[in-house]
């Protein structure tokens, strides 16, 4: 039996690129420190986005990744994650209230654990170019978060 | 992802993460973190555990609602149900797949000079594991 301990994910990403006999290690993004924004007014009052790193399955979203904005009802059935590296030897992402959980938003916000689940949720690509993830992405989510008046966002990668 | 969190925060918009990698977030430094101790994959909880995901989904709420300054991690209390060798096996290199893994970096560099060739821009962070 394996013994209980964080992976060491950077670590392991450099080794098994160096063993693909990649010379350059990946720089992954290191600050000083974090921003940090208040809650604009109680969470039983906010509307919340979910944004998640999968693509919707559809021809369009396996062919070309990119940030898109999808409707959160119905829920989709499927989402694209076979370009994202998850642990696919043991688990798989069919079920996805495991990282996409919009029903379970949905019933909570019922509940009111929030205000509400915003109209639809977002889609961000995973990058080697950190450039284009501050550049163009993260603008790109930003607007479609302020078009679609969210208060607050839950960040869920595979 | 944990830059675009960083973007919204640095905007306004108050975020959380839930995540299964927490050398690469906190390296990264964000606001608010929940960190999920499961295979990459599943970080709102395990397939066809309806019980777990929603747990976790309400721990990162009280997390958004709660955490007073930047930087709070906090972590789920759950753990994988088939084990822990999950852990040793991600991104495994030893004598068993060294050479299966050099080919593999000679094919996929030859397809990635091809899609640049073909004005690709964007790359896959990182991939094929």
């Amino acid at each position: 039996m394996g013994q209980k301990y964080d992976v060491p994910y950077m670590r392991r990403t450099r080794d098994y690129y160096r063993a693909q006999g990649y010379e350059k290690d990946y720089e992954w993004a290191c600050h000083d420190e974090a921003p940090f924004a208040p809650l604009p007014r109680p969470l039983r009052e906010c509307r919340l986005g979910l944004i998640t790193t999968a693509m919707p399955d559809s021809v369009e979203g396996r062919e070309k990744r990119r940030v898109r904005a999808c409707m959160t009802t119905p829920t989709p059935h499927s989402m694209h994650t076979d370009e994202l590296s998850w642990h696919k030897t043991v688990t798989h992402t069919r079920d996805l209230g495991s990282f996409l959980p919009l029903n379970h938003l949905r019933n909570m916000a019922r509940s009111g654990f929030f205000g509400s689940l915003s109209g639809r949720f977002y889609s961000v690509p995973t990058e080697y170019s950190k450039g284009n993830t501050r550049k163009k992405d993260a603008p790109a989510v930003l607007a479609l978060c302020r078009e679609d008046q969210l208060d607050v966002a839950m960040l869920v990668p595979l | 992802m944990s830059l675009v969190s960083r973007h919204l925060e640095e905007n306004g918009i108050p975020t959380v993460i839930i995540g299964s990698a927490l050398d690469i977030v906190e390296h990264c430094r964000v606001a608010r973190y929940l960190h999920t101790d499961y295979p990459l994959g599943n970080p709102c909880g395990a397939p066809g555990d309806a019980l777990s995901q929603i747990g976790i989904v309400q721990q990162a709420l009280k997390l958004l609602e709660e955490a007073e300054g930047p930087e709070t991690t906090r972590r789920s209390t759950l753990y994988w149900r088939d084990g822990d060798d999950w852990r040793d096996d991600y991104a495994r290199v030893d004598d068993s797949n060294r050479e299966e893994l050099r080919l593999r970096g000679e094919q996929r560099r030859r397809r990635q000079l091809a899609a640049k060739a073909a004005g690709e821009q964007r790359a896959p962070m990182i991939s094929e594991v």
